[in-house]
């Protein structure tokens, strides 16, 4: 069996966005980068069907973009993937989910992978298109938005997650794609053991060039804060003159203090 | 221009949002035809037409199929523009359409602007402007955006079937968990966000929730983490509430969350970050360290 997991490596979002000289995303510097956390799900359930399967399937993870990306890559390898496919891309962020998905397509229509994982959005850019358009270029079937995922003999029992709380069981048959959502398992800690480990896996880098065959469909004009930031009141300073002005107006403006 | 407008049934019941869509051709100056896969007792109130497939025959989750109902009325109705609510129903759909039709997918779109759309990124935090270059677009559009408009009627209903077997096979709904805690029904409530940092600081949040006689709520990544039970969890998948006065302790305000909180009548946002998307609705927002602010807001609450 061979599986396949997407990553992608976003900015922490607590940080400050500034647009880029093109105006058109954020600028990188400054910026610390970690692993998209819908991916991290994506990596967990991979390495766990994995180890349900007596460590028959091999797991393939791969990232497009900078070679920042790689340390993204080396976090998944070390949490339990067999071999990375690096796919080098200093201009990804101009790049549309379209072609990003042709990209990923390119790669794994050639490998005939029984399974493939990827999280259903990122934290950036937020789309939730690749993971389901990947499946739709390969012509696989595919669920969106796990939080459930269970497999037995060529067989998936999904959990899509909808509004309200409620869930749809869903179930398919390999080879298929399914995205994942948060909270769908408890993504691990890289071990300092398998992080050693991790450094002799194997990382192939393919020059982006060699699997991008699309134009784009989609292109983003601007990037750029909201416009207003709603009329608030803004409250700084000294926590005990905090604590007062915030009771006084809970009095003033709400009737919950009695 | 036209648009086709592809509504959503839950359970056998037409959902509300769906007149969001609605709502969202008329700013976007567009005609509109409507695709539901649902049932003729349950029809919305639109005199247009209306592209109807039978839910019991095909499924209320059956991507395969309602993909190739959704061509069919493509096919009729030669539409700009096919529109999903950015939601679960929406999300997983509206990317086979694209693919099937050569479209650019535009998603969770807030705005309508210069020939563009504009949709959210960065959490929340930051915009962007897209067009498409396709001839046909799809877009999703995020819920509660857009004004939902019920124009009334009747509509003039077309029937549409397809024959083809899919690769999926929907068992059934799940339903969501009993919830032990009713936030709906709870006048404050003092809700823990990621930013308390860990699980033990979710007690400091809880006192200042008793402090003001309310309940606990929490957002989704302490939910997951297991910090906090799920039904106190407040948002799109959890509970939507509408408290007197909402305190979001360390919550950024990821739209899921916003979505269900955002109807509270007062809202205080206690956050470190004073960009935090949460700004956007608070009432007032308390740019603090939590483990500071929050214990001594109590502490006073108590004297």
């Amino acid at each position: 069996m061979k599986v396949l997991v997407c990553i992608k490596q976003v900015p922490d979002l607590e940080s400050r966005f500034k647009p880029d000289a093109a105006g058109v995303w954020f600028s990188d510097t400054d910026l610390a980068f970690r692993m998209n956390e819908y991916d991290e799900y994506a990596v967990e359930q991979a390495v766990r069907l994995k180890e349900q399967l007596g460590d028959a399937p091999e797991v393939t993870v791969l990232s497009i973009g900078p070679d920042r990306v790689v340390e993204a890559i080396k976090k998944a390898l070390a949490m339990g993937c067999d071999r990375a496919v690096h796919v080098q891309d200093p201009a990804v962020h101009l790049k549309d989910p379209w072609q990003i998905a042709s990209i990923i397509a390119a790669y794994a229509r050639e490998q005939g992978f029984d399974l493939i994982f990827t999280g259903m959005q990122s934290q950036d850019r937020g789309s939730a298109q690749v993971g389901v358009t990947l499946a739709e270029q390969l012509g696989l079937p595919c669920v969106s938005t796990l939080v459930g995922f269970s497999y037995a003999d060529g067989t998936i029992t999904a959990k899509r997650e909808l509004e309200g709380g409620i869930k749809a069981i869903v179930k398919l048959k390999t080879p298929a794609l399914v995205t994942c959502q948060l909270g769908l398992n408890t993504p691990r800690y890289p071990t300092l053991p398998n992080i050693m480990k991790a450094k002799k896996k194997e990382i192939s880098a393919i020059p982006v060039a060699e699997l991008l065959k699309t134009e784009a469909v989609a292109q983003t004009t601007s990037f750029h804060p909201p416009a207003k930031r709603g009329g608030g009141l803004v409250l700084e300073g000294d926590v005990g003159e905090l604590v007062t002005r915030v009771i006084g107006l809970l009095k003033e403006k709400t009737a919950v203090l009695r | 221009m036209k648009t086709l407008l592809v509504g959503e049934y839950r359970e056998g019941k037409l959902l509300d949002s769906t007149y969001e869509l609605i709502g969202f051709a008329g700013q976007l100056g567009a005609d509109a035809a409507l695709f539901m896969v649902g049932s003729e007792g349950q029809l919305p109130a639109y005199n247009g037409a209306l592209y109807l497939a039978d839910a019991g025959t095909y499924g209320e989750y059956n991507p395969d199929l309602h993909k190739l109902l959704i061509l069919d009325a493509v096919q009729r109705e030669n539409p700009d523009y096919v529109v999903f609510l950015h939601s679960s129903y929406g999300w997983d759909l509206a990317p086979r359409v694209a693919a099937a039709l050569n479209a650019a997918q535009v998603s969770e779109v807030i705005g309508i602007q210069d020939g563009g759309f504009e949709v959210g990124c960065c959490n929340g935090k930051m915009r962007r402007t897209v067009k498409s270059t396709t001839q046909k677009t799809v877009l999703t559009i995020q819920a509660g955006a857009f004004q939902g408009v019920q124009p009334g009627g009747t509509p003039q209903v077309t029937k549409l079937a397809t024959g083809s077997t899919s690769s999926l096979e929907f068992v059934g709904y799940e339903p969501a968990e009993e919830k032990g805690v009713d936030l709906a029904k709870a006048e404050v409530i003092v809700s823990a966000g990621r930013g308390v940092g860990k699980k033990d600081n979710v007690q400091m949040v809880a006192a200042l929730a008793r402090a003001l006689g309310g309940e606990l709520g929490a957002s989704r990544p302490v939910v997951d983490a297991g910090w906090v039970e799920h039904d106190h969890q407040v948002g799109t998948t959890g509970q939507s509430v509408s408290p007197k006065l909402y305190v979001a302790c360390g919550i950024s305000g990821a739209i899921q969350h916003l979505a269900g909180m955002k109807k509270s009548d007062f809202i205080i946002a206690i956050n470190k970050d004073k960009d935090a998307p949460i700004g956007e609705v608070a009432d007032v927002l308390v740019v603090a360290d939590l483990m500071q602010f929050v214990p001594a807001l109590t502490a006073q609450l108590l004297k």
